[in-house]
């Protein structure tokens, strides 16, 4: 009756696709995470791949042939430069992705350390990490970069660093409260029992468990990178000739407005809509497949 | 409404061939296919089954409060002459909490946290009948009074988290009570309680539904709820009845093969320890396959070919029906498989015991009491002493709250103890620094609970058992992966789970895999945290069989920690019961379940629900009330407040461990068994 204990059961092991495939398997269930993908990287492509194929002088000033209508020649017009507005619209977007991601790499890699420490170490070092989050959190953020703005010049490496600098604090909290449940986990116990020192659990328990969270968090930093750089290149401080970004096309189409240039404002407003938009889906789809609430 | 026929039956439900399905996202699942079942006024119907078998979904369905993307595909469900099935939600509200009410597992996400208890209880008077709110306030202290509820006027102002357990589940119980339902359903009503407090519950429903006539049924997974508090029984496994009956017929005469193996299954407090447990190999089946033949055909070990493929049709004997091809006549008698008498007294050469407990105390903080009060501590453990001799298996058992998982933790280093010491294999692992102690851990493991959080969700299995040895840098990688498979060969799973996740495994798979890896670094100790509540019945008896052949075979010392008694009283040597921080009593297992001499012992003992209906003369009283506040413990013996015993002498003089006889010692004034040397 009883089967002799040592032979092993026959087991039944669903084939089921595991871990990663498993969400990317979710992800294609997912209609408007997938547009929000394939949408990201239309924008992509338009903007690294479009100026191979559509090819425009965007370094010398044309006054003769400034603020054109849409027509031949320029399917989008000229601003008031005389630069072509498609091929402007690229170039701005390189810039304007290459900050959003570059700030919320960094803003990601910074919180996500300093999440963990304060979350695994708790007590009193936990306690003072994040009080002074708290305190850095209460600093007016375009304040201060309008004192920045008006001692440097900023360019895109220190732009994406100064985003960053403000926007880690929110991905540190996040990290930490991710940390303060994994680390009581019984399989972080387990691994203590095994005698595993405080580096190895970190790195093989806490950080790839904590993976799916920092993921969704470095897509939504990005769109949230991406706005910050329009609405400070729309303020005026973005940065300076010849390297544009959206928001600096923005804010000189906005100038115009009363002399009816609508193809200064819709085009790039409408990009920036939509960059943002696709982030925003893509970072939703993929919580709803790592399966944790990430805010 | 259609208007009843004037038939001479007191039936007040009956269902008929209901089906249900569940889509969840491209899977589609069918939890229940097929069953029929009668409920009829005042009697209490007992649906057991395990995690899976559609017992809750049966019930959810006459609720019509089935889960998102679940529907009835089939069968009829008639409450008193209305068809429930396809009934209008609004028709159904008016059903649903009125004439039909639910009590819930889970009382602490079950009652609402921001509101009070009264106006909780007050809402389906006021929903249902209409009461003005004091008429309904009136009536919900009238019911909290039913429900026994001490001052329900004072506590109706509570909110549930001023509750203990036991009250919340009172209070659930009023709510379903509120409009004086025909039929409650009650689902899993005290899996989340201990035992002292799940006998009190139950009695309370059984005592409600004879004085206000009403019928039940009571969902469960334990045989022994059933067993003590069911009229009738339907044993449902993977979606189906496989059989029904009045409850004494269904234990003394077992008619399919299922409830019979079910039943050999249970560990029992007076099981014969020599022999093994029976268990059913195997796991339930997938329920989104469709599976032509009786469904435990593959796990059955009477199972024919008829069986795979053709339905078994149900068979009625009287009242009592099953449907099995080759139904059995009766309960098993004994499995016959003897466990080997382990080679002890000639291996052994250790003198000491391998792992000794010296006045244990832990203490954790718990903020003040009041703003320039002295800060107030939990007394969690104080001062607990044991000794685990080499190859012996050590039981730790008590209710939730009295310390033991605590004392688990310290016994394996991962917590530090307030005052006293650990001492493993002659050194304390206490005093030790953790650079120090990184060697010994490896000969100290531990086994946890909830193997699918013990387990790391991102690694492999082959991971997972690398990782110990790892750690403790032992063998090349290629040595490791075939220490895995031994390992898992060992605990009797195939060598191609190492390429598996955790969660591609079933839960009872999952914790051999926990025990291999415990087993990984060769402990001499293994202390096991209730290793396996979370697993179902017949998986459970499986593990408990693979557990003790290893603590056998490995000359392995353990301390099995378990709310179970007869978990415990199945691994176990020799016996601790804890109560709030204290050990009241120890012994070897026979000695402590056979005569016990602690009053707390005798009466959790009198509160387990055996699965035989018959033999239920409780053998003392029971434990009343509930386990007092460990912030502030009572003075003299902790047990006091709720011994039938208690005297003054209780109160001031705190009992400390005496022997009754060389190996059974115990810790109270008036012992059950007397005392060897003193009066």
């Amino acid at each position: 009756m009883t089967a002799a204990p040592t032979t092993p059961e026959t087991v039944q092991l669903p084939p089921a696709p595991a871990g990663f495939r498993a969400a990317v398997r979710r992800m294609r269930h997912h209609p408007l995470g997938l547009a929000g993908g394939g949408l990201l990287l239309l924008v992509v492509a338009f903007c690294y791949l479009g100026p191979l194929f559509w090819k425009t002088n965007q370094t010398d000033v044309n006054l003769l042939d400034a603020a054109l209508p849409p027509g031949p020649g320029h399917p989008l017009g000229t601003d008031t430069n005389g630069f072509d507005v498609l091929g402007r619209l690229m170039e701005g977007g390189q810039v304007s992705l290459q900050i959003g991601l570059l700030a919320a790499l960094f803003a990601t890699t910074f919180g996500t350390v300093y999440g963990a420490v304060a979350g695994l170490a708790g007590g009193v070092v936990d306690g003072f990490l994040m009080r002074l989050v708290d305190v850095l959190l209460s600093v007016p953020f375009l304040f201060f970069v309008l004192i920045l703005s008006a001692r440097f010049h900023a360019n895109a490496w220190t732009l994406a660093l100064v985003i960053g600098a403000f926007s880690w604090l929110i991905s540190a909290r996040l990290v930490r409260g991710e940390v303060l449940t994994l680390r009581v986990r019984e399989y972080v116990l387990a691994a203590r029992v095994m005698g595993a020192s405080r580096r190895r659990i970190i790195f093989a328990h806490l950080i790839p468990n904590a993976m799916g969270v920092i993921i969704v968090n470095v897509t939504f930093q990005v769109a949230d990178a991406v706005l910050v750089v329009a609405a400070l290149g729309f303020l005026g401080f973005g940065l300076s000739y010849p390297t544009t970004d959206w928001g600096s096309q923005l804010a000189s189409g906005v100038t115009y407005i009363s002399a009816d240039y609508w193809w200064l404002i819709y085009p790039v407003g409408g990009f920036i809509v939509l960059t943002v938009l696709a982030l925003n889906l893509l970072a939703d789809a993929l919580r709803d497949a790592v399966g944790r609430k990430a805010d | 409404m259609i208007p009843q026929p004037a038939v001479a039956t007191d039936r007040v439900l009956s269902v008929r061939d209901l089906a249900v399905e569940i889509r969840r996202g491209e899977r589609l699942v069918r939890p229940v296919s097929g069953v029929s079942l009668d409920l009829h006024r005042g009697e209490t119907l007992g649906i057991v089954g395990e995690t899976g078998s559609g017992k809750s979904m049966t019930g959810l369905a006459i609720m019509g409060m089935l889960p998102s993307g679940g529907r009835v595909t089939q069968g009829s469900i008639d409450f008193g002459g209305t068809e429930l099935v396809g009934l209008d939600p609004a028709t159904y509200r008016g059903i649903r909490g009125n004439d039909i009410a639910m009590v819930f597992q889970d009382s602490l996400t079950a009652l609402n946290p921001t509101r009070r208890i009264g106006d909780q209880v007050a809402e389906p008077a006021r929903l249902h009948l209409g009461l003005s709110r004091r008429a309904a306030r009136r009536r919900a202290e009238e019911v909290l009074a039913l429900v026994g509820i001490p001052r329900p006027g004072e506590r109706m102002d509570d909110h549930p988290h001023q509750l203990s357990g036991g009250m919340r589940q009172r209070v659930m119980i009023a709510m379903a009570l509120v409009c004086e339902p025909k039929v409650v359903i009650a689902d899993e009503p005290t899996t989340a309680l201990d035992v002292t407090i799940q006998a009190e519950i139950l009695d309370l429903l059984d005592d409600l539904r004879s004085r206000l006539g009403m019928a039940m049924i009571l969902v469960t997974h334990d045989m022994g709820v059933i067993a003590r508090h069911a009229d009738r029984v339907g044993v449902m496994y993977a979606g189906r009845l496989a059989e029904t009956g009045p409850t004494a017929d269904l234990f003394e005469r077992t008619r399919h093969r299922y409830t019979q193996a079910l039943l050999a299954s249970i560990p029992s407090l007076t099981h014969d320890r020599g022999e093994e447990l029976y268990s059913i190999g195997g796991a339930p089946p997938d329920l989104s396959a469709a599976q032509p033949g009786c469904r435990f055909a593959p796990r059955c070990a009477a199972a024919t070919d008829e069986c795979r493929t053709e339905q078994p049709p149900v068979v009625a004997e009287g009242a009592h029906a099953y449907s099995c091809w080759h139904p059995a006549s009766g309960p098993v008698r004994h499995t016959a498989v003897r466990i080997a008498e382990r080679p002890r007294p000639a291996a052994v050469t250790e003198t000491g015991p391998r792992l000794s407990v010296v006045d244990l105390h832990r203490e954790y903080p718990a903020g003040h009491g009041s703003w320039f009060g002295p800060r107030r501590t939990v007394k969690a453990v104080s001062g607990v002493s044991f000794e685990v001799a080499a190859g012996e298996t050590f039981g730790l058992v008590g209710e939730s709250g009295c310390g033991k998982s605590s004392l688990g933790r310290m016994l394996v280093a991962l917590d530090r103890p307030t005052a006293g010491e650990v001492v493993f294999e002659g050194r304390s692992v206490t005093t030790m620094r953790p650079r120090e102690l990184g060697p010994h851990r490896a000969r100290l493991q531990m086994m946890f609970q909830d193997s699918s959080a013990a387990l790391d969700p991102r690694m492999r299995i082959g991971a997972v058992l690398r990782e110990p040895l790892a750690i403790q840098g032992i063998g090349t990688r290629a040595e490791r992966t075939a220490t895995a498979r031994d390992l898992l060969a060992d605990v009797g799973l195939p060598a191609t789970v190492l390429e598996r996740f955790p969660h591609e495994l079933s839960g009872g798979q999952r914790q051999r895999v926990a025990l291999a890896r415990a087993l990984a670094l060769d402990p001499t100790v293994l202390v096991a945290d209730e290793p396996v509540s979370a697993l179902d019945v017949s998986i459970r008896s499986q593990v408990l069989n693979l557990m003790r052949r290893i603590q056998r075979e490995r000359g392995l010392s353990s301390v099995v920690i378990s709310h179970d008694l007869a978990v415990v009283r199945y691994l176990a040597d020799r016996v601790g019961v804890m109560y709030l921080g204290k050990l009241v009593e120890t012994g070897t297992a026979e000695e402590v379940y056979a005569a016990p001499a602690h009053p707390y012992t005798a009466g959790l003992l009198a509160a387990v629900p055996e699965a035989s209906p018959t033999g239920q003369a409780p053998r003392a009283e029971r434990v009343r009330g509930e386990l007092p506040s460990p912030l502030d413990p009572p003075s003299g013996c902790r047990f006091r407040t709720r011994c039938p015993l208690a005297t003054e002498v209780c109160a001031e003089v705190e009992p400390a461990l005496e022997d009754v006889t060389a190996t059974h010692q115990v810790a109270c004034h008036f012992p059950l068994q007397n005392k060897s040397g003193g009066a």
